[in-house]
């Protein structure tokens, strides 16, 4: 039998060096994240400070000008919302019908094994790929022009394999229990989904979609390639009409300009009055992104209240 | 109540020991009171999950309006036996059947090809291990088996959703909150509203598979109590872990091990006085 050393100095000198390792380790962390959290208040600073100036109620009422002084957003933010409500429209449906049916009706063998391989890589292909196939399929095959409904599909192919990881993970996430619990009962498949798994499943679908939407909004280079316009002194059709049919969906068709395109133009002009114009507009996407978050937070925040097990 | 339940605890130990000791010589266990109908009985049952057999050839009858208890060490297949009434293995890639479980009057086989595992669901109801009510209003959890089968008159749902609480004892509890969440209640009420969940749909048949193994005393003394009362309307199977709870609610055990079923007989006869060695070890606490 070996005996260990086992006075109490001993222990509280053994004590004292483990715990060496948690001070190591949280400060380790803090300087990561302050390392992060410094950089980002860095440059928003830096972008707010030089777009300070351009912050005023006109910059969003303004269509683009030649002099910077008149210049505004109103066809970049009018064409970014309109553009992601298509992407949400498209996503949404698309992706979450596709992870309820992986996670709930696909048999589990080889087929169902590569296709989730390929979602999970399809996650991971630059968004110029994307361009590409858009400008090729949805432009020219499909004739659908470079509209605003050729960047909305455009980026709902982008953020779906992200729909629909989170759509699959927020699934499994459900307690195999809730699910015997509703068959027991002598549910159907589809009313199990419909009455239990998508609604359990919503706030985890929510925090995916807004990712994908946080990730889609700032997306440039796909945009450029399906041949988004960066002078646009005109807004789409309005959606909504004081005649007969009152609802519209001209819009769609409509040329379009978003905020990354038409920051990417500001600063790529000599005049240094547009790179105040550019730093606004940046400051904007990022509230634009974070309302986003926000209001993901909080309907996750009401969703989850009622659901545990 | 609690006073009765020891005394019989007592009683059971005190007979099981001496059972033991008259071993050996033991007159076939066959009662003389005329056995009361059939409602189910398993004729050579198998199971298998993938190449693993669970259950062998599994014969016994459930009699109808009864409460047949299943006991035997963990892994012994009580569970698994107890979710082919329902079909709930279907759920599972990769199980096998073989062998029937018929159910009466209309000697209809639960585990046929053609016989849908929701039909099968639809006239057995079942209550889990661990309560699992649906983070739902408490009132839709109960309603929720009435729902899938299409019914949505307000009067209807009330009524039977009143019943069914009052058949599981919680209405009272409850009355003034059905609207709020089912996951709010405690343990023990939380597994009496799915009780009442698997009441509301009037089932021929209701499985227990270890109701109380996540309970307190005093909420498992209540469930005991409950199922006793329920078995005045429908046949109940129950497993347990817990022998004393076997012999405090059971018309009918079954001792099971390693798949098969050693010996079934009145709770009685299987506590006082077991055939099979086997048996009596398992229930004198010498195995297990």
């Amino acid at each position: 039998m070996t005996y260990i050393a086992q006075t109490p100095e001993q222990i509280r000198g053994l004590i004292a060096k483990a715990k060496r390792w948690d001070v190591i380790f949280v400060a380790l962390g803090i300087i990561a994240l302050g390392i992060g959290l410094l950089t980002f208040v860095a440059l928003f600073l830096d972008m707010l400070i030089d777009g300070w100036a351009r912050l005023r109620p006109e910059f969003f009422t303004q269509f683009p000008s030649r002099r910077a002084g008149q210049a505004g957003i109103l066809s970049a933010w009018v064409g970014t919302t309109l553009v992601m409500l298509v992407t949400a429209a498209v996503a949404v449906p698309l992706g979450v019908a596709a992870g309820v049916y992986l996670e709930e009706y696909a048999p589990k063998n080889w087929v169902t094994d590569i296709i989730e391989i390929n979602i999970t890589n399809l996650a991971g292909v630059p968004s110029i790929v994307y361009g590409l196939l858009a400008l090729g399929l949805f432009v020219y095959a499909f004739g659908l022009g470079q509209s605003i409904r050729t960047a909305g599909l455009t980026l709902a192919l982008l953020i779906l394999p992200v729909v629909i990881v989170a759509t699959r993970e927020a699934i499994r996430s459900i307690p195999g229990m809730i699910r015997e619990g509703a068959y027991a009962v002598g549910a159907t498949k589809w009313q199990t989904t419909k009455d239990h798994i998508i609604p359990y499943s919503l706030p985890g679908i929510l925090t995916g979609v807004i990712i994908g939407m946080s990730r889609a909004i700032g997306e440039t280079a796909p945009i450029i390639t399906i041949g988004a316009l960066t002078f646009i002194a005109f807004l789409p059709p309005s959606p909504v009409s004081m005649d007969f049919p009152f609802l519209s969906f001209e819009w769609l068709k409509a040329p379009f300009t978003v905020m990354p395109i038409q920051m990417f133009n500001w600063t790529s002009r000599p005049d240094e009055a547009f790179h105040a114009n550019a730093a606004a507009a940046g400051t904007i996407l990022v509230f634009m992104t974070l309302a986003m978050n926000g209001l993901a937070i909080w309907l996750r925040y009401r969703l989850r209240k009622n659901i545990k097990w | 109540m609690v006073t009765a339940m020891e005394a019989r605890t007592q009683t059971t130990t005190h007979a099981t020991m001496l059972g033991s000791a008259r071993s050996g010589a033991i007159a076939p266990a066959v009662s003389d009171a005329p056995a009361p109908p059939l409602k189910a009985e398993s004729r050579n049952l198998s199971f298998h999950y993938g190449k693993f057999q669970a259950l062998k050839s599994i014969s016994m009858p459930v009699h109808e309006y009864q409460v047949t208890a299943l006991i035997g060490p963990s892994g012994c297949g009580k569970s698994t036996f107890l979710r082919c009434f329902n079909r709930m293995h279907d759920l599972y890639p990769n199980t096998r059947y073989d062998g029937e479980i018929v159910l009466q009057p209309d000697n209809t086989n639960l585990l046929a090809d053609d016989v849908d595992p929701i039909e099968v669901r639809m006239r057995v109801s079942m209550v889990f291990q661990k309560p699992n009510p649906f983070p739902k209003s408490i009132y839709e959890n109960v309603a929720y088996g009435l729902r899938v089968r299409g019914i949505s008159n307000r009067n209807m749902l009330d009524e039977k959703v009143e019943q069914s609480l009052r058949g599981a004892a919680l209405w009272d509890e409850v009355k003034h909150r059905l609207n709020e969440v089912g996951s709010n209640l405690s343990g023990g009420q939380q597994q009496r509203l799915c009780i009442a969940r698997a009441l509301a749909t009037d089932p021929e048949i209701m499985l227990f598979d270890e109701p109380t193994s996540a309970l307190d005393p005093i909420a498992t003394a209540s469930i005991e109590e409950l199922i006793s009362e329920l078995k005045k309307k429908v046949t109940i199977l129950i497993v347990t872990h817990n022998m004393q709870q076997a012999a405090r609610v059971s018309d009918y055990t079954a001792y099971m091990y390693l798949g098969e079923v050693v010996e079934f007989d009145k709770t009685d006869t299987i506590f006082f006085k077991p055939r099979r060695k086997e048996t009596e070890d398992y229930i004198t606490g010498r195995f297990g």
